[in-house]
């Protein structure tokens, strides 16, 4: 089931401070590292670059416009699956 | 004959049913769309006289996309999915099922026939 629309997008607070100082040049910073895997990508998004963390590493996301809606979580996997021993192709 | 959407209807089946060999048109959607028309639903698709097609045709055309403008809708939609390479499409791209179902047995159709594994022991009977 999806989330109420009531509610809107969930963007980890944290994340969204980071990124609208970042937009009114508060601060400049090229790559965003962050956890939160969980958080909804915003149109404010676009064009950033997040370093999201897939339990292991940071896999370095770069935010387009068709990803806006999706989370960032979907970007990183987190199971690396190369294929069984001895199998070949 | 009735010919809509550019698929021939089978012509000894009744409407309700003979709209849905219309790929985008299911059960609901064909009787929404005789229930507009105001065509029995038992009524022969061979019966329709030509007002009443025209009617049809009008209602798909307006309303619905149907056909090849529906299959081109969802092969791009997937091929978002894939060019921006999220799980969903990596999912796709590998040929596994998109939406978290169980992968250990199963999902034969998303993954084809059986493929075997020589060297992998069966479990031993008991």
């Amino acid at each position: 089931m999806g989330r109420s629309i009531k509610k809107g997008p969930y963007v980890d607070v944290k994340l969204e401070e980071k990124v609208l100082t970042i937009n009114e040049g508060k601060s400049k910073k090229a790559v965003l590292k962050t956890w939160s895997r969980r958080s909804t990508i915003t149109p404010d998004f676009v064009g950033h670059t997040f370093a999201v963390h897939n339990g292991n590493k940071f896999i370095p996301v770069y935010v387009t416009e068709f990803m806006v809606g999706h989370k960032l979580g979907e970007f990183a996997p987190t199971r690396n699956f190369k294929g069984h021993s001895g199998q070949k192709k | 004959m009735a010919r809509i959407a550019g698929i021939d209807l089978p012509k000894n089946k009744r409407g309700e049913i003979g709209l849905t060999y219309i790929f985008g048109i299911g059960r609901s959607t064909a009787q929404y769309i005789l229930s507009k028309a105001e065509i029995d639903f038992d009524k022969k698709v061979s019966q329709w006289n030509d007002g009443e097609q025209t009617a049809i045709r009008n209602i798909i055309n307006n309303e619905f996309k149907v056909e090849g403008a529906l299959r081109s809708e969802v092969q791009m939609n997937i091929k978002r999915l894939l060019d921006i390479a999220c799980y969903r499409g990596l999912r796709h791209r590998k040929g596994l099922p998109v939406r978290g179902q169980r992968t250990r047995t199963n999902s034969r159709t998303r993954k084809g026939k059986r493929k075997t594994v020589a060297g992998k022991k069966k479990a031993p009977k008991k």
